[in-house]
């Protein structure tokens, strides 16, 4: 294996006899910061996903609305929007696969919204749960405070932990394998709803 | 014969005929053609309309190819930076000469977990090196995920497309093999893509649940912080790198970046080029061994050091993958994926499996091309895939040694050097107009005309034109 590596090493050496030296990259995009966050645009671009973006609102009102009546919930997501427990059995964490999706649904929160591409990443931290729970459900209400909302994709890798496992979800589901048209719904959730507040 | 000698690349990356030959039978295929110009058509206008709205897309564009620029000049201390920090965080980095040595490594390392069995995310890096087949060979059977691999795999088929291997299939095709080859499906299955992905789902699903190991490629590896992405749609590739307890991921060596904040370009980029959204739906990305997995890197060259050597080649090393090129080829268009015999088919797969494999074996793919440029025009890291294809031509011909076409050249460069040589011979030309009728040339000229239309001589040459003026 060592062998391996000092003759893929030297084979890069080899190949690099002429000592390239490439042109100084020039970052003249539109940087983190170069813009402002607009909220209403994050809802439209995630309504253009078919997600649903829903405000003024609770999660239990929202659960309510889609008929869910048991919900997991990770650990470290916010008091004051746990869904009532009149209307959703709460799951909490540790949870198998198989009772993930047993459940079908589960509430979370986000660490960063980007407006530009409706885009909410989690990090897998309080509140967003280890990366199964946002998967093996059918069904994933994500809970967006527009000061999480930044305005494009540099914004975000800004904000984020790159030794973190991280999820960025832009809409449910969805392939474009069939004569390259996008049909929703495959392995993921197949109904994602955005909660603004 | 690959540059300064390094080594070639082995797997799936040439035919075993040559392009012409192939691309007569796709061309005698309606049904192909038909299917290939419909999906092309229609991604080409989604990518045109999500790179519009960016009013920084030509400056994405030259940072991502200066960032891949950078990442070629010191390959070696960013994969060792790389290495340091996948291991680091948990994870244990394997480096793979070739095909064959790959294989041997992800065979041994799913035999040690005990698995029969692998889930895979689409890979073209295990595409390329026939994993699958070593795999089975050693009694593994592997499982594609991506809804394309799955159909090309049900299809006992070959890929055809960088992003959607099965884009020579239509929905009605997909139905039948689904209906033919999937256990257990629903007799009655109708063409809807709707219907045909969830029918994908319920095949699967118990699949995801129980795998042990699963098998992913990467597309992009950070050197500052060991972090690993994939891009995908289906959700298919996180079940994979999310549930089983064993994850290895099979990597091109030149698919680094150096640092996090690079990925700001690049996931800008190549949804955009690729399946043409402003975002593909999941993008995964983790930094070594993380809740509660074991992971395992292979870092594969498989010719890459041998492309990375010529100087005038080596930036087809940039490709993020994303398969523009492929999209507004009007030679892949009409021919499809098969007819370039590689896992890597059209304009980047003409100047990129010819350099890994070596000219010699790939003789026929750097004349694959019309050279009109519409793949540089839309390629997200600006690779002159044009003016390297003439480069590579010229490989070829030297490598066959003395051929006629080589005779022709030379006479050709020999003739335009001198300027009073060069006027007798465009006079000279014009007798040529006696060949009119017959629209071809003698052999071994005829090789040329067999696919190309004779053009006719001026009855004068310009410079007699422009002499009596």
């Amino acid at each position: 294996m060592t062998e391996a590596r000092e003759e893929i090493l030297r084979r890069i050496r080899a190949a690099l006899t002429d000592r390239p030296e490439p042109a100084p990259v020039v970052r003249g995009y539109r940087a983190a910061g170069a813009i402002t966050a607009d909220v209403e645009l994050f809802a439209e671009r995630v309504s253009d996903y078919r997600a649903t973006v829903v405000r003024d609102a609770t999660p239990s009102e929202v659960l309510r609305g889609r008929g869910i009546d048991r919900v997991v919930v990770p650990d470290g997501f916010p008091a004051e929007w746990r869904p009532g427990i009149e209307l959703v059995e709460v799951v909490e964490e540790p949870v198998d696969v198989a009772t993930l999706d047993a459940v079908g649904a589960v509430v979370t929160t986000c660490r960063v919204a980007i407006a530009e591409t409706g885009t909410i990443v989690l990090d897998a931290g309080p509140g967003m749960g280890p990366r199964a729970l946002t998967l093996v459900p059918d069904y994933h209400l994500v809970v967006v405070t527009v000061d999480q909302v930044v305005a494009n994709v540099p914004d975000a890798i800004g904000r984020l932990d790159p030794t973190r496992p991280l999820t960025w979800i832009s809409g449910p589901s969805a392939t474009s394998d069939i004569e390259l048209n996008r049909v929703e719904g495959v392995h993921g959730p197949r109904t994602l709803d955005v909660l603004l507040v | 014969m690959t540059f300064l000698g390094l080594p070639a690349g082995s797997g799936h990356l040439h035919g075993e005929r040559g392009f012409p030959a192939a691309a007569r039978d796709a061309l005698d295929d309606v049904q192909l053609r038909r299917n290939l110009g419909r999906a092309t058509a229609t991604i080409r206008a989604k990518r045109a309309a999500v790179v519009g709205e960016l009013p920084d897309w030509a400056e994405l564009r030259a940072a991502g190819a200066a960032i891949k620029d950078d990442v070629l000049a010191h390959l070696d201390e960013y994969l060792v930076q790389l290495e340091e920090q996948v291991t680091a965080r948990g994870g244990t980095v394997h480096w793979a000469r070739d095909a064959g040595e790959a294989n041997r490594i992800v065979t041994e390392l799913v035999r040690a977990t005990g698995a029969r069995e692998v889930v895979k995310v689409k890979s073209m890096a295990t595409q390329e090196i026939r994993l699958n087949d070593a795999l089975a060979a050693a009694g593994i059977a592997a499982i594609e995920t991506d809804l394309a691999e799955l159909i090309v795999q049900l299809g006992h088929d070959e890929p055809s497309h960088i992003l959607v291997p099965a884009i020579h299939r239509n929905r009605s095709e997909i139905r039948e093999i689904f209906r033919r080859e999937m256990p257990g499906v629903d007799p009655d299955l109708t063409d809807d893509p709707r219907a045909l992905a969830e029918a994908a789902r319920r095949h699967l699903r118990a699949k995801f649940l129980e795998a042990q190991v699963a098998i992913s490629g990467a597309n992009f590896a950070v050197a500052e912080t060991g972090t690993l992405g994939v891009v995908e749609s289906e959700g298919n590739g996180r079940m994979c790198l999310t549930l089983p307890r064993t994850l290895i991921t099979v990597m091109g060596i030149e698919k680094l970046v150096p640092t996090w904040r690079d990925l700001e370009v690049y996931l800008q980029l190549l949804p955009r080029s690729s399946t043409g959204e402003r975002m593909n739906p999941y993008t995964s990305t983790w930094a070594g061994a993380v809740e509660g997995q074991e992971f395992h890197l292979v870092l594969l060259d498989n010719g890459r050091t041998a492309t990375l050597a010529d100087p005038e080649g080596r930036a087809a090393l940039r490709c993020i993958r994303c398969s523009a090129c492929l999209n507004v080829c009007p030679v892949y268009e009409r021919t499809g994926g098969h007819a370039y015999g590689s896992v890597y088919p059209g304009p980047i797969g003409a100047v990129l499996s010819p350099q890994m494999t070596g000219v010699k074996e790939n003789p026929t793919l750097p004349f694959a091309s019309s050279l009109c440029g519409a793949c540089y025009d839309v390629c997200p890291v600006a690779i002159d895939i044009p003016t390297m294809l003439v480069h590579l031509r010229g490989r070829v011909t030297e490598s066959k040694g003395r051929t006629p076409e080589r005779a022709v050249m030379g006479a050709a460069a020999w003739t335009m050097r001198d300027s009073g040589r060069w006027t007798r011979a465009l006079r000279a030309a014009r007798l040529g107009r006696l060949l009119r009728r017959r629209r071809a040339l003698p052999p071994p000229l005829s090789a040329w005309t067999a696919t190309r239309e004779l053009p006719e001589p001026p009855t004068e040459t310009f410079r007699d034109w422009w002499a009596r003026r």
